[in-house]
């Protein structure tokens, strides 16, 4: 696979096993064409992909090993919508929301390689509406819980893990949706002010910006709806 | 798969790629919610659950994260590592079963 340089010119790099072991024991990097920024992401992403694991992992431990009946999610996450009762319908409508707004991040770090920066900010605000759109309906949803009696100690319908299960989960889930909000504000305004074009330097960093933040921003976002699509299926539809 | 961009640093694909990942994404959501709606139950379920959980991870992966695009040491040094998860899940379900049994024998079903 030949690659353009920084310096323009042309190299080319081993592909497969022979690739690894190349770039595992080269000089000063092992992930050449990944920058530090994103690598250190995608490394964060990793230990958060264990939080999230031993969270999961615990439930499914409670959940296997307790005597009594688990309640069926199917009816406690269900709506009654014109006289007729859906189940879960508001967890389906809450993981189209984050898919959509996965999808409108992807667009936003297109349009931010290609230096547009009106389409890039406007995209990642979209993506920050999306996203608080979810965590309201989390809210909505725990407060519908809460009144309903789902304690993390106990709940009407049986094995009290249950609400501690729920709650430790979605609230973490949550957590991390409402911080990528706050950062998806905070580098859309960046991304508007023509920050990356300019390259201003970070007041936290002193660094010349650039569009890459979008993507990266954008790992951390994908990775986010990634989990989703595990809770779901795994507490949700299990 | 096919290099698309010859940059250094940064990915940059066709923008279409990105809707079909998004129409699919959509589709295997439906399914899955389709799964609960029919109220398919035991081992289909699970099956299926678990299959449209993993096509799902995999587009988000592969396509959105650009994993697909980023070079062989990178993508094994982020993607085996929670693959070893798996072990752990093992020992727990190990565990589990463990002390549902003894729960059932010394306090009786029910406690």
């Amino acid at each position: 696979m030949a690659e353009l340089t920084k310096a323009g010119g042309l190299i080319t790099r081993p592909l497969g096993w022979l690739g690894i072991v190349a770039d595992w024991s080269s000089d000063q990097r092992a992930f050449k064409n990944a920058s530090w920024g994103k690598v250190m992401m995608w490394i964060f992403l990793l230990s958060d992909t264990f939080i999230f694991s031993c969270f999961l992992l615990s439930y499914m431990t409670v959940r296997m090993s307790t005597t009594v009946p688990w309640p069926n999610p199917s009816e406690v996450f269900a709506l009654t919508i014109g006289g007729t009762k859906v189940p879960l319908i508001l967890i389906a409508i809450m993981t189209f929301i984050l898919i959509s707004s996965s999808g409108t991040m992807a667009m936003a770090v297109n349009f931010g390689y290609s230096r547009d920066r009106g389409k890039t900010a406007a995209l990642m605000l979209a993506t920050a509406a999306f996203g608080v759109t979810f965590v309201g309906m989390q809210a909505f949803e725990w407060t519908k819980l809460i009144r309903e009696g789902v304690r993390p100690w106990g709940n009407p319908w049986g094995a009290p893990q249950f609400g501690s299960s729920f709650f430790m989960i979605t609230g973490f889930h949550g957590t991390h949706v409402t911080i990528g909000v706050i950062f998806l504000i905070i580098f859309a305004r960046m991304v508007w002010r023509g920050d990356f074009d300019r390259e201003k330097l970070g007041f936290f960093t002193s660094r010349k910006g650039n569009y890459e933040i979008v993507e990266i921003m954008g790992l951390y976002w994908h990775f986010v709806d990634l989990v989703w699509v595990f809770i779901f299926a795994l507490f949700y539809l299990w | 798969m096919a290099q698309t961009s010859v940059s250094v640093e940064g990915q940059h694909h066709p923008i279409k790629l990105y809707f079909v990942v998004w129409g699919l994404l959509f589709v295997l959501s439906t399914f899955s919610y389709l799964v609960d709606y029919f109220g398919f139950q035991g081992y289909l379920r699970w099956f299926l659950i678990l299959l449209f959980m993993i096509l799902k991870a995999g587009l988000i992966v592969a396509v959105f994260m650009h994993m697909a695009w980023e070079r062989l040491a990178l993508r094994y040094a982020i993607l085996v590592p929670p693959v070893l998860v798996l072990v752990f899940v093992a020992i727990m379900v190990f565990e589990s079963t463990y002390t549902h049994f003894t729960r059932v024998v010394f306090f009786g079903a029910g406690s």
